[in-house]
């Protein structure tokens, strides 16, 4: 029993990180329609320069944590600004977008294996200080629960600003209808470099937690996460920001739990494949996916 | 215009008949010297220190030789995959033409491009690779370094003395030749010192959680956990292991791959306690050894890990080779050099090749204590 409830605990923590990078993915989509490929780097990118900003430049991990998270931001801003925007106006420019996003995931990956270079890096030992906890014979730390907690936070926040504030519901106008955010008096283009905005930073956020919980980070590491994330949302049904916390959670869980039944990880990805395929048969547009209503 | 061609064609003859004649004085006295290390990926944190070492050897024996031969070196990254090592082997041994190579730094790679040598007839120096199964390959294949098969039996050995371990968990990568074969000497030697395995668990090269893992063993109660990773994994199970609750006393005994500082560097405090098999000891009053640790410690500011005590005395014993064989370019009498060695006096000890081209001087045991590896039992 005990040991179920370990497991299921670990699986808790790594599909809340899954989650919280899924969502960025999630609210891309769900207002552009397009997918940003890119989304993985900014994820290695702020995680690696956050282990910079605490080993070299001495920082604690309470300010590189937000200092990291915002420096993603602001990559996803410039992701817009290059791969997304120019692009806009031209016919077809879903697809396009999706390759010079692609373009842009290799500049990334490029950048972080020139300035962090291609050996994994860790915080330093004493980065955060964690205390371990034994409740009813389930070992947990201090970190995994702050990791579980930052990460329902930033969900939390960015649900209540999407459907409370006023920029919240200019991005839910924008992607409900473009044309008629506009004729609305909304600035679309600024919605979007907003939009871009939050979606990275909440990827930064989840690559700094990812680094942080594994404490071992690398240039290539965005790969491993990259297809997950696709696969989350695809779960959860694309765009749809809950969906996107259930199917991380879901991945989070299914991994976790075909090691400890198989006693090995080749078995991990497989299964957790196959559990998208299954979904995918019952259930087309996913968990909680709004199907294709809205363009009927 | 003819005639200005008939001239380039003359020049061309005298210059290739002028390079033929003068090319083998040149290189008669600079032993070209192939030397393949991981530098990027996974491995890397191997195969930068191995590099220091080998630049260090290099460095000594040319400021030694004066006049006498001198040592070439051509170093490559094999990046620790094996389809950049065939590369990599591809262009020393065809293009550069070189006498001898040193490395591969993975058993893994090893296996893969080994064959390409040993099909040309050039020799290679393993410094680092002690899966089984290597210097099988063929007779141009040698290493340095003491395979899993000597250090392992002698690691739990000592171990089982010291620490009267009866059951045990092994937890191994199943998906490389280093770790998979370190895995079956461990699953021999505990079967015949009677020590009960109570379970096994796997992971995957590029595995960052082992938290499923280590929970299932948590839950069986071991003595230690035997452990078969390279030290990136190696790094993540001992620190998630006493994140996970596993108390102290459960000591982590490892193969080869967890025999380097960057161990206790990446898991800091939860590396201590963890015991490993080694080749080679730090702390070692052979003056040789002595010597060779001072030297490296002032070029690099950094102490030298066994690593790169293996890649330095392999590029003694590849020189030294050459020199019985009285040549610097002819690839078969410098194999015929390498069988010659005995007895030779290096950092490792007292070095000899066996009869399969292994490596043979004795072992040591060493436990992580106050951030440092130290000796554990002899």
């Amino acid at each position: 029993m005990n040991l179920l409830a370990q497991q299921l605990v670990n699986g808790l923590f790594i599909g809340s990180v899954y989650g919280l990078f899924a969502v960025g993915y999630t609210l891309v989509f769900g207002v552009l329609d397009i997918l940003n490929l890119a989304h993985a780097a900014v994820f290695t990118l702020s995680g690696l320069s956050a282990v910079w900003m605490v080993q070299a430049a001495g920082m604690s991990i309470w300010l590189a944590f937000p200092l990291a998270t915002l420096l993603a931001g602001g990559l996803g801003l410039l992701i817009n600004a290059a791969a997304f925007a120019p692009l806009r106006r031209r016919a077809d420019s879903q697809f396009s977008g999706l390759i010079s996003s692609i373009a842009m995931a290799i500049i990334f990956d490029a950048a972080a294996l020139g300035l962090f270079g291609a050996r994994s890096v860790r915080f330093p030992a004493g980065t955060v200080t964690v205390h371990v906890w034994q409740i009813a014979g389930v070992t947990i730390t201090s970190l995994q629960v702050g990791i579980v907690l930052v990460a329902t936070l930033l969900m939390v926040v960015l649900t209540l600003f999407l459907q409370r504030s006023r920029t919240g519901k200019a991005i839910r106008t924008v992607a409900e209808n473009e044309r008629a955010a506009m004729l609305l008096g909304v600035n679309v283009s600024g919605i979007i470099a907003f939009t871009f905005f939050i979606s990275s930073a909440l990827g930064g956020a989840a690559g700094v937690l990812y680094g942080l919980y594994f404490d071992s980070l690398a240039p290539d590491m965005g790969r491993a996460i990259e297809l997950k994330g696709l696969a989350v949302i695809v779960l959860g049904g694309m765009g749809s920001i809950p969906g996107a916390i259930l199917g991380g959670l879901a991945f989070g869980l299914s991994e976790v739990l075909t090691v400890a039944v198989s006693g090995t990880s080749n078995l991990r990805d497989a299964v957790a494949f196959t559990v998208l395929f299954a979904i995918l048969l019952l259930r087309p547009s996913g968990l909680l996916g709004r199907g294709k209503l809205r363009e009927a | 215009m003819k005639r200005f061609s008939r001239f380039l064609l003359w020049a061309t003859v005298c210059a290739v008949f002028v390079a033929l004649t003068v090319s083998p004085a040149i290189s008669a006295d600079k032993i070209k010297m192939g030397v393949v290390f991981s530098m990027t990926g996974g491995a890397a944190s191997y195969g930068v220190s191995q590099k220091e070492g080998a630049q260090l050897a290099v460095d000594q024996i040319n400021a030694a030789a004066g006049s006498g031969m001198q040592v070439a070196p051509i170093f490559e990254d094999d990046a620790s995959v094996p389809q950049q090592g065939t590369n990599v082997y591809n262009k020393l041994i065809n293009g550069d033409k070189v006498a001898i190579i040193i490395g591969p730094t993975l058993s893994n790679t090893a296996k893969i491009t080994n064959p390409i040598a040993q099909q040309i007839g050039v020799t290679v120096l393993g410094v680092s690779n002690t899966a089984s199964g290597i210097t099988e390959i063929g007779d141009y294949i040698f290493r340095d370094s003491l395979t899993e098969a000597v250090v392992i039996p002698y690691t739990i050995r000592v171990a089982k003395e010291k620490l009267g371990i009866k059951k045990v968990v092994l937890f191994y990568g199943n998906d490389d030749a280093f770790t998979k074969s370190g895995a079956d000497v461990f699953r021999k030697v505990l079967q015949a010192e009677g020590i009960q395995i109570l379970g096994e668990q796997t992971f995957a090269k590029g595995d960052r959680d082992f938290s499923p893992q280590l929970t299932q063993i948590k839950s069986q109660s071991p003595d230690a956990i035997i452990c078969s990773a390279l030290v990136e994994e190696a790094s993540g199970i001992v620190s998630q292991a006493r994140q996970l609750g596993i108390p102290k006393n459960v000591r982590i005994i490892g193969g080869n791959g967890f025999n380097s500082p960057a161990l206790i560097k990446n898991a800091g405090e939860a590396a201590e306690g963890v015991i490993v098999g080694a080749a080679w000891n730090i702390s070692s009053t052979n003056p040789l050894n002595v010597k060779f640790v001072e030297d490296f410690t002032k070029k690099y500011n950094h102490p030298p890990d066994q690593f790169a005590a293996q890649a330095f005395a392999g590029v003694f014993i590849a020189y030294q080779a050459a020199k019985t064989a009285g040549t610097a370019d002819n690839r078969k009498a410098i194999r015929d050099g390498m069988l010659k060695i005995k007895g030779m006096d290096t950092p490792l000890g007292k070095f000899s090749f066996t009869e399969g081209r292994d490596a043979d001087h004795p072992p040591v045991v060493l436990d992580v204590k106050g951030g440092k590896f130290s000796v554990f039992g002899k």
